[in-house]
């Protein structure tokens, strides 16, 4: 986020503009009609990725006893983290804090239930597109609330996208309880750390468009944690257990794609040249990632799956979700093909190799893409797309130190937070199932329902 | 009367169906089966190759007059071979009575149409 450099230019053209035309009334800023518009629609496709999209995605992945625990973990969280954004999630994400040497690491109680905001305040967060308020200080050009709703969706999806790891053998309640105290401890500090205006990372200048570091790092790390201390599901033989519904996993795939358009074209916080660009960049990583896979499944083993496809899409997309703002076409092919060569080695090799068992490879496609999305921002950041960023391809590889940093602190904090966390909820409720409810299902067992019965 | 119960290779299904119409088998059931056995099958999910035990197979349920028992047998048997293992397995029972329920027809002439 380019806040801080507009903020002096826009002060600057202020200051000339009183000087030449004193007294002259400043104009009111206003509520931009496209932008709006377009974040509006572009929230409702970052739902469109949890539900349904994750969700099938996901349940599609699992076996047939356990797709509907799947469903009923996404959509729980859709609910539950809504209500915990608004509640504290929001203020303490983008918030500011009263107390000082807090101030770069979490924001205060300030926006606790969405206080002090009005239906016509301007989001001070903008990125592109900005205008001078009455006070002074620079707003965006949509409303503030439409920005908390825009990013309630990626509090919800974050945890979402831990469910891949610990899927088919977790009790619900320790779940729940789990991912709320995850949003809230590990999720709305590090979206502190890198998107607020007094996030120590932002104020480093670290790069993450669309939440590269925050979302998917952080999540990716979180999942290999609990899968390890989960432990291996009962019928894991080394090898990952066949997905039970391809058509839904397919369905998913298209969904979170579509979805993604919201995600990283929304992230510019208005309709213009860097959103287009952004959307383009995106869909030629994703194109080009699920391209890799194929041919990677056809030239290994012999024939391109269904399944492999699909999954070289998401890993696209994860990768370019940092850089989206930040690199052009070149970037995008590149980003896209690495992703997949590394996510396939990890899920194909290096996972069977050291025994853990990552149910749907949440941590394999959405750490490991997040992680090497986030380090090829600092690489392969053009000035072409944003003047003020360049990364190491460009000569800049400062910006590339400043990501590792970024990258490696959202890794440790995440792997910590989460183990204490995992901890706290087992010894309090329990987070396994038992072996024989495990067995059953967990359809039958946590929920009492079954997706799908050979009569009417 | 018998029937005569066949769990055979998918791939082979097409090539059952033409052999038992071939030998004048108006018709015949058929579902898809799961089931563990000492052959296993391939399968690659996300890059990794490994063997399943769960083997797909197609189950035939043929029910046919005692004439026809032998020509039936021979048809499935020519037509699903492949000489490895996994070819499947063949099950002949008695049937004690067969109603038609148009007509109440019974015994071996509700199995076959006289025109």
């Amino acid at each position: 986020m380019k806040k801080n450099i507009l903020s002096i230019l826009a002060l600057l053209a202020f200051s000339i503009t009183t000087l030449s035309a004193q007294n002259a009334a400043a104009i009111a800023p206003k509520i931009d009609a496209g932008d709006t518009a377009w974040m509006i629609v572009a929230t409702a496709f970052v739902l469109l990725m949890s539900i349904p999209g994750l969700a099938l995605f996901y349940g599609g992945l699992v076996r047939r006893k356990n797709v509907l625990n799947v469903f009923m973990q996404v959509f729980i969280l859709v609910a539950v983290i809504s209500v915990e954004w608004v509640v504290v999630g929001y203020s303490t994400s983008f918030g500011s804090n009263s107390i000082e040497f807090l101030k770069p690491f979490i924001g205060g109680f300030h926006w606790a239930f969405l206080n002090n905001i009005g239906i016509n305040d301007l989001s001070p967060y903008f990125i592109s597109h900005s205008q001078l308020a009455a006070d002074g200080s620079t707003v965006g050009t949509i409303p503030h609330i439409i920005f908390i709703m825009f990013q309630c969706m990626f509090a919800v999806i974050t945890p979402a996208l831990i469910i891949g790891a610990f899927a088919e053998r977790i009790n619900f309640k320790g779940f729940l309880i789990f991912s709320v105290l995850w949003s809230l401890f590990i999720y709305n500090p590090v979206a502190h750390w890198v998107w607020a205006a007094d996030g120590w990372l932002f104020k480093l200048g670290a790069l993450d468009f669309a939440g590269g570091t925050v979302v998917h790092v952080n999540a990716g790390v979180a999942a290999i944690v609990t899968a390890i201390m989960l432990g291996r599901r009962r019928d894991y033989k080394g090898h990952a257990i066949p997905a039970h519904n391809i058509t839904y996993v397919v369905i998913g795939a298209g969904l979170l794609w579509v979805g993604w358009f919201g995600f990283n074209a929304g992230s510019g916080l208005a309709a213009d040249g860097l959103a287009a660009n952004a959307l383009m960049v995106t869909h030629i990583a994703a194109a080009a990632a699920a391209l890799t896979w194929a041919l990677l499944d056809w030239i290994l083993d012999k024939r391109p799956t269904v399944v492999g496809i699909s999954t070289g899409a998401v890993g696209g997309l994860v990768a370019i979700t940092p850089a989206a703002g930040f690199v052009g076409v070149p970037g995008a092919l590149i980003i896209g093909v690495l992703v997949s060569l590394v996510c396939f080695c990890m899920v194909a090799y290096v996972k069977p190799k050291l025994g853990y068992d990552d149910s749907l490879d949440a941590f394999g496609v959405h750490g490991i893409g997040g992680i090497l999305g986030a380090l090829l921002t600092g690489v392969l950041a053009t000035p072409l797309v944003q003047s003020a960023y360049s990364g190491a391809a460009y000569g800049n590889f400062h910006q590339l130190w400043i990501q590792f940093l970024a990258v490696g602190v959202t890794i440790i904090f995440s792997a910590v937070g989460t183990i204490i966390l995992f901890k706290i909820v087992d010894k309090l409720v329990g987070l396994r199932v038992s072996d024989k409810h495990e067995a059953i299902g967990l359809d039958e067992t946590q929920h009492g329902e079954t997706a799908y019965t050979n009569f009417d | 009367m018998k029937k005569i119960e066949a769990i055979i290779r998918k791939s082979k299904f097409e090539d059952v169906k033409q052999a038992l119409s071939d030998a004048g088998i108006e018709w015949f059931s058929y579902w898809d089966i799961t089931g563990l056995g000492k052959s296993t099958e391939e399968q690659v999910v996300r890059g990794q190759v490994f063997q399943s035990s769960y083997i797909h197979r197609r189950m035939l349920s043929i029910v046919v007059r005692d004439v026809n028992l032998e020509k039936t047998v021979n048809a499935v048997l020519d037509s699903a071979w492949t000489g490895e293992t996994g070819d499947g397995k063949l099950f002949i029972y008695d049937i004690e009575e067969t109603y038609r329920i148009r007509n109440r027809e019974s015994g071996s002439d509700a199995l076959f149409n006289k025109e």
